[in-house]
């Protein structure tokens, strides 16, 4: 009883404490507070801090060119390091902050897991790289997350793309799959990709996967070698990618090696003569638009070379896509932080979006009915070991 | 030693305690001091609490090395999760309790499965074994729907949809019950009698303590509150994803254990409630909390290698003895 009582009291003290220790964050008048929320630090910081720069980029060109409606755009960046816990707690916190909308989460899993947070809040979000069919639609109960938005396209769209790409455009008759199991975005890619070869009336004549942590993925390649198929499909993370690539070419597999957007930054993970002739989706093509261009100069100038990759661009467009929204709620007159203002973002963000001039789409964002841009595929290749624009699709 | 209050007096006192602190917290919370984020902040250390203070029966009091409280709380969270999916019938408040409690017992079963061999084991063996169990039941869990073609445990793509059942009060009465029930079983026969293992393996066999019998119900009761704890951090989280219990969660478990002193549970309860807040004070910090949080384990570990309480408890007769150090003097006297 005596333990019972210390736990019970100790707890007690150190409660308080936190408690006394955090309060405050009072609203200041004349800003609006975007939240940008992310793996900051960890194994995925890449992707994290690319859609954070990324993002920052164009709302400091907001507050440099006097803001939204003369009102300073206020970031508030939080790092959940990739856990699904601090990925919850941390978007409590913005919100608790005074957030009006939010950038982020970045990964699919933990997007979700904040999605489930902010729908009965209605607070907007864009995420710039979470691709899952299940972050703005729900097949269980059905319900379209109406407050939530990307400026990805979503794994289906991208796996089908390349299928069609592979057939229409490389002549491919067969096809071959290695994907990392047990992860929303390679399963999705992986399936929606072999999907849309059936489609065709092209043959899938290997399908393998490998486990996560895995290093040595000769055993599935000899499988596919012997299937010799005209591409392979990897639709994984560059890392493993990248050791898949390098072990295909010493195995002696000459076909051309497909993979999805988890790709951007691959050159760096196999040598140039592996990587010669193979293609990628992606959101975004380094240097194919002027206006991109720019965008890559300064953010090489602001930041680091390291982040720059297509979830920058993709987070400098859902900046894009939020200052939009908070553009029509200005006008709407309603009050900042009130829910007729989240209401007036969202709404904001539906109709305005078309009008936004994205890097990576400069035709606008338009949104179906499960909140899915509808916009191109950049096809990627790789010449001498730098990420070409080949063509949009 | 006799004791300054007799037995129901500190019971009351405990239990109007714990109570004062439950309604305090809600009390702050309906007057928005306490916002939602320091809310969740005390949910999510109540359910560390409970996953430290069950880790420590086995470590601190039976004194084997388990790193399989990821594997143990992933039983207790997907269990409970998908029972709370399927059953629609009640209202989720009510069948919460209900599933919080097979959750605990599945991974209790799972405890009894692999402690009952694993346990005959000395050593650095039972840390591998229970090690290479929290993976077993990791990689299950990913590929069950894919391998059998069900739709069970949603592998990757996330059990998603649970019920959001877990609230600051209920989160706290489990804190409450778990220490209740793990300090009453250390007080009793069968806790003294885990106690001697720890001390003496040889010396408590030959007084006629069986070792395999309490080896594994020490397990088992770490299992099954392990449970508990996993069943409300699914509650807690409404979206379930292997990943989120690897060898790292384990891991942070043990760090808590061990920084709170193994074989306190005082110290359990207080080392996860820090280790819980303090990465989101150190938030501020930028960058640097990363350091600042590691040099703060190693600071604690240099100047209390015992942990933040050693071995000791927090009482009531310590909290009297500070108020009236004269008469505890005389008592120790005589």
């Amino acid at each position: 009883m005596k333990k019972l009582l210390a736990a019970v009291l100790a707890a007690m003290m150190l409660f308080s404490f936190a408690a006394c220790g955090g309060g405050g964050g009072g609203k200041e008048e004349g800003t609006i507070k975007v939240g940008i929320l992310g793996p900051h630090t960890g194994d995925l910081a890449v992707y994290g801090l690319a859609v954070r720069y990324g993002a920052e980029m164009y709302f400091n060109k907001v507050n440099e060119a006097g803001g939204v409606n003369g009102k300073k755009v206020e970031v508030v960046v939080y790092d959940d390091q990739g856990d699904s816990t601090m990925a919850v707690t941390g978007f409590t916190s913005l919100v608790d902050s005074g957030i009006v909308a939010l950038v982020g989460e970045v990964t699919t899993g933990n997007c979700r897991a904040v999605v489930d947070e902010a729908f009965p809040i209605n607070m907007p979000m864009v995420t710039a790289s979470a691709t899952a069919t299940s972050i703005t639609y729900d097949e269980d109960t059905k319900t379209v997350f109406t407050n939530v938005f990307r400026t990805c396209f979503i794994d289906a769209y991208q796996g089908s793309k390349m299928a069609d790409f592979a057939f229409n455009e490389l002549g491919a008759k067969t096809a071959a799959v290695l994907y990392l199991s047990g992860d929303d975005y390679t399963q999705g890619l992986a399936q929606a990709f072999v999907d849309k070869c059936v489609e065709n009336g092209m043959s899938v004549v290997a399908q393998e996967a490998f486990s996560s942590g895995d290093v040595d993925f000769n055993a599935q390649l000899t499988k596919i070698m012997k299937a010799a198929p005209d591409v392979v499909f990897l639709p994984n993370y560059y890392e493993d990618d990248g050791m898949i690539v390098t072990q295909a070419r010493k195995l002696g597999l000459t076909c051309t090696l497909l993979g999805g957007d988890g790709w951007a930054g691959i050159e760096k993970y196999a040598s140039a003569a592996d990587l010669e002739g193979c293609f990628y989706s992606s959101a975004y093509a380094a240097g194919s638009t002027p206006e991109l261009k720019a965008f890559e100069e300064e953010f090489k100038a602001t930041y680091s070379e390291d982040y720059l990759n297509s979830f920058a661009a993709t987070a400098y467009d859902a900046a894009m896509v939020v200052v939009a929204g908070l553009e029509a709620a200005e006008k709407s007159g309603a009050e900042v932080g009130s829910d007729d203002y989240k209401k007036a973002v969202i709404d904001g963000i539906r109709t305005g979006s078309a009008g936004v001039k994205g890097l990576t789409s400069p035709s606008g964002y338009s949104f179906d009915e499960f909140n899915n841009p509808e916009k191109d595929v950049v096809i990627i290749t790789l010449k001498d070991g730098v990420p070409t624009y080949h063509m949009n699709y | 030693m006799k004791k300054k209050f007799n037995l129901p007096v500190r019971q009351l006192a405990t239990v109007g305690a714990f109570a004062l602190f439950l309604l305090l917290g809600n009390f702050l919370m309906a007057k928005k001091i306490i916002g939602l984020y320091y809310t969740k902040v005390l949910m999510v250390a109540a359910i560390n609490m409970i996953l430290a203070v069950s880790l420590n029966i086995a470590t601190g009091f039976l004194g084997q090395l388990p790193l399989g409280s990821a594997g143990f709380m992933a039983v207790g969270a997907y269990t409970s999760a998908i029972i709370m999916r399927k059953v629609t019938f009640v209202s989720p408040a009510l069948a919460f309790p209900v599933c919080i409690i097979i959750g605990g017992l599945a991974a209790a079963l799972c405890g009894f499965i692999i402690g009952l061999p694993a346990l005959r084991l000395k050593g650095d063996y039972i840390a591998i074994i229970t090690l290479g169990f929290a993976e077993i039941i990791r990689i299950v869990i990913l590929n069950i729907d894919s391998a059998l073609g069900i739709t069970l445990t949603y592998g990757a793509s996330n059990l998603k949809n649970i019920p959001k059942t877990t609230t600051f009060t209920n989160a706290f009465i489990w804190v409450f019950i778990v220490c209740y029930l793990v300090s009453a079983l250390m007080k009793s026969r069968h806790g003294r009698a885990i106690l001697s293992i720890r001390d003496n393996e040889i010396a408590a066999e030959s007084c006629g303590i069986n070792l395999t019998y309490y080896k594994t119900m020490a397990f088992i009761v770490y299992a099954f509150f392990t449970g508990i704890g996993g069943a409300l951090y699914a509650g807690y989280l409404g979206i379930l994803n292997p990943s989120g219990f690897s060898f790292a969660k384990s891991i942070d478990i043990l760090v808590m254990v061990v920084l709170g002193g193994m074989g306190s549970m005082t110290g359990s309860v207080i080392s996860a409630a820090v280790l819980t807040i303090v990465p989101e004070i150190l938030h501020a910090f930028s960058d640097y909390r990363m350091i600042v949080y590691s040099l703060l384990l190693i600071v604690v570990m240099i100047f209390r290698p015992a942990g933040l309480m050693g071995n000791k408890e927090f009482s009531m007769d310590m909290l009297t003895g500070l108020f009236k150090k004269k008469a505890k003097g005389e008592r120790s006297k005589k």
